[in-house]
């Protein structure tokens, strides 16, 4: 997707026309379509034709390196003022494996927050050029990023099924 | 005019009395906009307990812990019980909003925010009790493994410094899962807001837009938070379980603790979660999005945990009879008819039997009387801590030894102030952060469509 590249956005009513308006879009040959849905929507997530997530490689990731710093602080920390409590031995794992899995859980939940923010790129600070408030609430949005005669195509694809609101963005200033 | 499939859909739909999603929106951003009498009245009393609790924890700082009952044998009474108290308010918060989730339950989206919430304030008032505990609350930093200028660090082989670790990645990981369902939500919020509030809903949503990037992501992120918040939840009330199993102190020291408080400690936050949920619908008039069908399946977590808590008082009491164990089978002699017979009893009635007339499905889908069942089994659950902690550390192993443990007016007070420091912080929240999970619910509520024929649900 190059900087500049000015678009169109449609907003429907009706969950049925957003999903058949990706697929003439896709059929047509866009790519690079972005939809806004009020909620998490499986049939327009298909129609984008979307993968697995990479968030889970942040969720595994960030649960090992949990675990490994749980045990790893626990042993190096107790061998360095090596005190014998309570008869157990200084290196107690079964003692140690409860730090290390608050641990793995504290690590796994902040790196899959991060790795969402890192994936979904936000916090989304650039201003919204094309964008209708009704997106939160009840409509679903398509926008299609093109130029000159394929904008002009995109334009009566989506005015095919019925959008409630067609916006363009003239100056490619709209950040996907 | 109302066709015969309607009707079919009325009786297997979640939320039979809205329709569209913008209504959703409308309803629920309405609860930010309008505080009535009643809002305010709760909240000026919850500010005014907040006072009393710094009052008498300011009290207990200057004039020191002689104000308390606490005195040899008795070194944990009314604070520690409360801290287990709303630590295991806050269970039940995450078994909505997680175990639920990645079980599908189709009718936790309505008071899933509210459990969530109650979990994160609930962690914050147990918290207090620590910190208040350890006189010199200032010094809590202590308890955390720093690089300090002797090289000292915890005693990692300790409950206790399990419990800190426990307890601080709960707060952490309930309070990342409840801002995270919340972004969304908050979205909505900006879009309706205006003035001060929009600038503030536009930094704290994250210019969230609702992509179908944000959602693949965000959907994905929050089924592993839930998977990883689901093990926490259980370990954490087994670890704070452990800080009186690991001591041999009788009617402590028994493998049955770990499962018998996450049991109670779900028992215990799901009742509060209906306490709360009534108020609120009330409140709010939030009649058609928590509906009886919502308390109903609530009243049956209450009758599962309700069963396992009984289970395990009637095994705690047989295994000391069965022991053969002198002092093990004095303790629990003396719990039902020694000097804290009447905490026992409490207990005993509010915990195993009042919920058993929650058998009964007039009484499951009647919200005044699950309201009063509520309240008893907060009460009785109150009273389980203070039954472990105070009957066993007052009749240990000499009797010489063996004392009483009487609370103060100040320890009275404290107690009272952390209602009201959880209940100030849970009004905050239902006039700022939507309290009914708006983009969730949409997920339940049949999508728009143009074709009326043909799939007229989704996925």
């Amino acid at each position: 997707m190059a900087e500049k590249t000015p678009g169109i956005l449609a907003s429907f009513e009706f969950l049925d026309s957003t999903v058949d308006a990706i697929h003439d879009l896709r059929k047509a040959g866009f790519k690079g379509l972005r939809a806004y849905t009020p909620y998490p929507e499986h049939h327009i997530e298909e129609a984008l034709g979307h993968g697995e997530s990479p968030v889970r490689v942040w969720t595994l990731v960030g649960g090992l390196t949990g675990t490994a710093t749980g045990f790893a602080f626990t042993i190096f920390t107790s061998m360095d003022w090596p005190l014998v409590t309570g008869g157990k031995p200084i290196i107690a794992i079964p003692a140690y494996v409860v730090i290390a899995f608050e641990s793995t859980i504290l690590f796994g939940a902040l790196s899959t927050l991060i790795g969402l923010f890192v994936l979904s790129r936000l916090p989304h600070i650039k201003p919204m050029i094309v964008y209708d408030p009704e997106f939160v609430s009840g409509r679903y949005g398509i926008f299609v990023a093109a130029e000159g005669g394929k904008l002009d195509e995109a334009r009566r694809i989506l005015q095919k099924h019925e959008p409630k609101l067609l916006t363009e963005d003239r100056e490619g200033a709209h950040a996907m | 005019m109302t066709t015969a499939t309607e009707v079919a859909a009325r009786g297997t739909s979640t939320h039979p009395d809205i329709h569209r999603h913008s209504d959703v929106n409308r309803d629920v951003l309405a609860i930010l906009t309008r505080p009535g009498i009643g809002w305010w009245g709760l909240f000026a009393f919850a500010a005014f307990g907040v006072a009393v609790l710094f009052t008498a924890w300011g009290a207990l700082i200057v004039k020191g812990f002689g104000l308390t009952g606490l005195t040899s044998p008795a070194g944990w009474g009314w604070d520690i019980t409360t801290f287990v108290f709303w630590v295991g308010i806050a269970h039940s918060g995450t078994l909505i909003s997680a175990i639920l989730f990645l079980f599908r339950a189709p009718w936790r989206q309505s008071v899933y925010r509210i459990a969530e919430a109650m979990t994160v304030f609930a962690v914050m008032t147990a918290g207090l009790f620590p910190l208040l505990h350890l006189g010199r609350g200032w010094l809590a930093y202590w308890l955390f493994p720093y690089p300090n200028s002797r090289f000292l660090w915890p005693n990692f082989r300790s409950p206790l410094v399990w419990d800190v670790f426990a307890v601080t990645t709960y707060f952490t990981v309930s309070a990342t899962f409840f801002y995270l369902g919340c972004i969304p939500d908050i979205a909505s919020a900006r879009e309706a807001a205006t003035g001060l509030r929009k600038k503030l809903y536009q930094v704290i949503s994250l210019g969230w837009r609702g992509t179908d990037n944000e959602w693949h992501h965000f959907s994905k992120a929050y089924i592993y938070l839930a998977a990883l918040a689901t093990p926490l939840v259980l370990s954490v009330h087994s670890v704070v379980s452990w800080d009186f199993a690991m001591a041999i102190v009788p009617g402590w020291h028994a493998t049955i603790f770990a499962p018998y408080f996450v049991a109670g400690a779900i028992f215990s936050g799901v009742a509060m979660v209906i306490t709360l949920s009534v108020v609120m619908r009330k409140l709010f008039h939030l009649e058609a999005y928590l509906t009886p069908k919502h308390f109903d399946a609530l009243a049956k977590l209450i009758m599962l945990t309700g069963l396992i808590v009984l289970y395990a008082y009637l095994t705690e009491f047989f295994m000391a009879w069965y022991s053969g164990e002198e002092v093990e089978k004095t303790v629990f002699w003396n719990r039902l008819f020694g000097s804290y017979w009447w905490a026992t009893w409490t207990m005993l009635v509010c915990n195993g039997f009042v919920p058993i007339m929650l058998w009964f499905q007039r009484v499951r889908r009647s919200i005044p009387a699950l309201f009063v069942i509520s309240i008893f089994i907060n009460i009785g659950m109150w009273f389980e801590r203070f039954v472990i902690i105070v009957t066993s550390l007052t009749h240990e192993y000499e009797p010489f030894a063996w004392g009483v443990y009487r609370p103060t007016m100040v320890e009275m007070a404290i107690l009272f102030g952390s209602f009201c420091w959880f209940g100030f912080w849970f009004l905050l929240f239902t006039r700022l952060l939507p309290p009914v999970a708006i983009a969730e619910l949409k997920e339940v509520i049949p999508a728009p469509m143009k074709r009326k024929h043909g799939g007229a649900h989704h996925g």
